[in-house]
């Protein structure tokens, strides 16, 4: 904490004793803080090229489609299908919105718009606590209690299952999500002027009916934004996630069967792919699909959100 | 019609305390149990003591060496984040002011955010093997700085921008720069804000396990050097529960009390400097 004055005086001491001109320190810090701004902007473009080029040894050898389509995963022969991982990826990260979805939805709703200040700072501090849960904690509590609760839900049910599934993974992912999805959904929701709320009340409507057909029609394009955010955060989630679904490389045909997920398949064998050229290559591959996946859901989820602020200025 | 109308209200009220109770109550579950299940593994030499050889397969020690691997990770990734990210931050708001150019550095700022943890690793492994270095804490460091640069510019960025132009305008007015003026003027003005953003970084950066999997290596001792692998919390337990030693898995649980013991610390810190740091703020 001190330091940070300590430095803040010093970079003050700097501007101010130094020998420069005042103009020519402004202009050479300028283009120093222009540079800077550049580098890290094109990190991402770097990131892309990086993993790219990483990746094209193993694009030589197939085309896209059938990488993306086939379901053979045998390293040691070199066939590499990723089909499996990409549809438990798919799975986990679907079941997991499917769950949060309206959980969060009716959530920002009450603490918005019925909440009193108190609950809303209190459950707001509460959500806030939950973000900053680290994954490998969600995990190891989703090992303890969501994996037997499924293996029994799954014996009930007649299905054999280990416990470690899709089922598992949505579930712990789910509550990952929760925070993201709703801190944003109730910004969006608060950015409705009280003003459109009290000509409703005016009408006649009642509160939820002022919810349903005002606040919530004016605000639909931000929580669309908000469940894309929120699902391109759950896509990439790596260790909580690895830690209960199994991680068994087959197409999962239904909740009860383990999936294995893209980031997981990273995790778990950067460590073997040394020696293997074409393995290293399509590990790489799995997290450029990753990292091109959450841009489009990014950029998408950013647009309508700057679109929307435009709109309400 | 009256009736069905209020019977709406009720039901809709009913299902949103009910959903709002799940998610509180998911938090007080997780940590609950976990609480609840560390408590009894919870030693003093956990903290006191390094893991000894055997100790991931129940042998005696603790993780100290984890603590003070992550302590160092993060100080430094933290303070480099900082310094790259400061200026940055600056520039959008106080040079390029409302650009397209500034709008596309947010945009791509908010990718590199949402970028998943491990696609970080990754890209710092492939590097590092380019480079023919091994992983060490240099590399956890590289690795956790890219991560939390995002964190801690949007941050910045997000707390400069409720600045009223009116500062600004006092300051160009007096014949300050634009430089004299974000470092000396707005600088200072968000001080809490900036606080709270190197704080929410820190957490952020303290309690990821995936980036730092493949890059900082492992090691039993505390790293004496930049080119030594270092242990993390995070991964200290990831590792403890992948044992099939029930004495191992029973300290990952204590080894997670004191991660969120320390996230809980830092929490509490941002609320109480938030406070200390506004004597800058003009009002």
């Amino acid at each position: 904490m001190c330091d940070l004055t300590k430095f803040l005086s010093a970079i003050h001491h700097v501007l101010s004793e130094g020998v420069m001109n005042r103009q020519v320190r402004n202009a050479l810090a300028s283009g120093v803080m222009r540079s800077i701004t550049v580098l890290v902007t094109m990190f991402i473009f770097v990131m892309i090229l990086v993993l790219f080029i990483k990746s094209a040894p193993l694009l030589a050898t197939k085309s896209i489609a059938e990488l993306l389509f086939s379901s053979s995963w045998h390293p040691s022969v070199d066939q590499f299908g990723f089909y499996p991982f990409i549809i438990g990826t798919l799975a986990v990260t679907s079941l997991a919105m499917l769950i949060a979805l309206p959980i969060c939805f009716l959530t920002a709703i009450y603490v918005a718009e019925y909440a009193t200040g108190r609950i809303r700072g209190l459950v707001n501090s509460m959500i806030d606590l939950l973000a900053g849960v680290p994954s490998v904690v969600i995990g190891m509590w989703g090992v303890i209690t969501i994996v037997p609760l499924v293996r029994m839900v799954g014996e009930f049910v007649g299905a054999t299952t280990t416990g470690y599934s899709i089922l598992a993974g949505g579930i712990v992912l789910a509550i990952m999500v929760f925070p993201s999805i709703i801190s944003v959904s109730q910004e969006v929701l608060r950015a409705v002027p009280a003003s459109m709320r009290e000509a409703s009340f005016a009408l006649g409507a009642t509160k939820w009916e002022t919810v349903k057909y005002v606040v919530v029609r004016k605000s639909l394009a931000g929580i669309v934004a908000a469940m894309i955010l929120g699902f391109s955060r759950a896509f990439g989630e790596t260790i909580a996630v690895l830690m209960v679904v199994g991680n068994v490389a087959r197409v999962p045909s239904s909740l009860f069967d383990p999936g294995y997920p893209l980031p997981a398949l990273i995790a778990n064998n950067y460590e073997n792919v040394m020696s293997m050229p074409l393995y290293s290559s399509a590990l790489l591959f799995a997290a450029l699909i990753l990292l091109l996946v959450v841009a489009t859901f990014t950029v998408l989820g950013r647009i309508v959100l700057i679109r929307l602020r435009r709109r309400s200025i | 019609m009256k009736n069905k109308r209020r019977l709406e209200e009720f039901l809709v009220t009913v299902l949103m305390r009910l959903a709002t109770f799940i998610v509180v109550g998911s938090l007080l579950i997780v940590l609950g149990i976990v609480v609840a299940k560390g408590i009894p593994a919870l030693t003093l030499s956990m903290i006191t003591q390094s893991s000894s050889g055997g100790f991931y397969m129940g042998g005696g020690g603790g993780i100290l060496n984890a603590i003070v691997g992550s302590m160092y990770l993060v100080a430094a990734s933290i303070t480099l984040a900082f310094l790259i990210g400061l200026p940055v931050a600056l520039y959008l708001n106080e040079y390029a002011g409302r650009s397209k150019m500034a709008d596309f550095v947010r945009l791509c700022l908010d990718v590199l955010y949402g970028v998943p943890s491990i696609v970080y690793g990754a890209f710092a492994f492939t590097l590092m093997l380019l480079i023919g270095a091994r992983a060490s804490l240099l590399w956890g460091i590289i690795t956790v700085t890219l991560l939390v640069i995002p964190i801690m510019i949007r941050g910045i960025d997000e707390v400069i921008r409720t600045v009223p132009s009116r500062v600004r305008e006092a300051s160009y007015s007096l014949g300050a720069t634009r430089l004299e003026t974000a470092f000396k003027v707005i600088t200072r003005q968000v001080l809490p804000g900036i606080v709270t953003t190197v704080l929410l970084a820190l957490g952020r950066g303290i309690g990821d396990a995936a980036s730092v999997l493949l890059t900082a290596g492992y090691s039993d001792s505390i790293p004496t050097s930049l080119n030594s692998p270092v242990a993390t919390l995070p991964l200290a337990i990831f590792f403890q529960l992948g044992t099939p030693y029930p004495q191992a898995q029973e300290r990952a649980y204590a080894s997670a009390i004191i991660l969120l013991g320390l996230i809980v610390m830092l929490s509490v810190a941002t609320r109480v400097s938030t406070g200390r740091f506004s004597k800058f703020v003009i009002k």
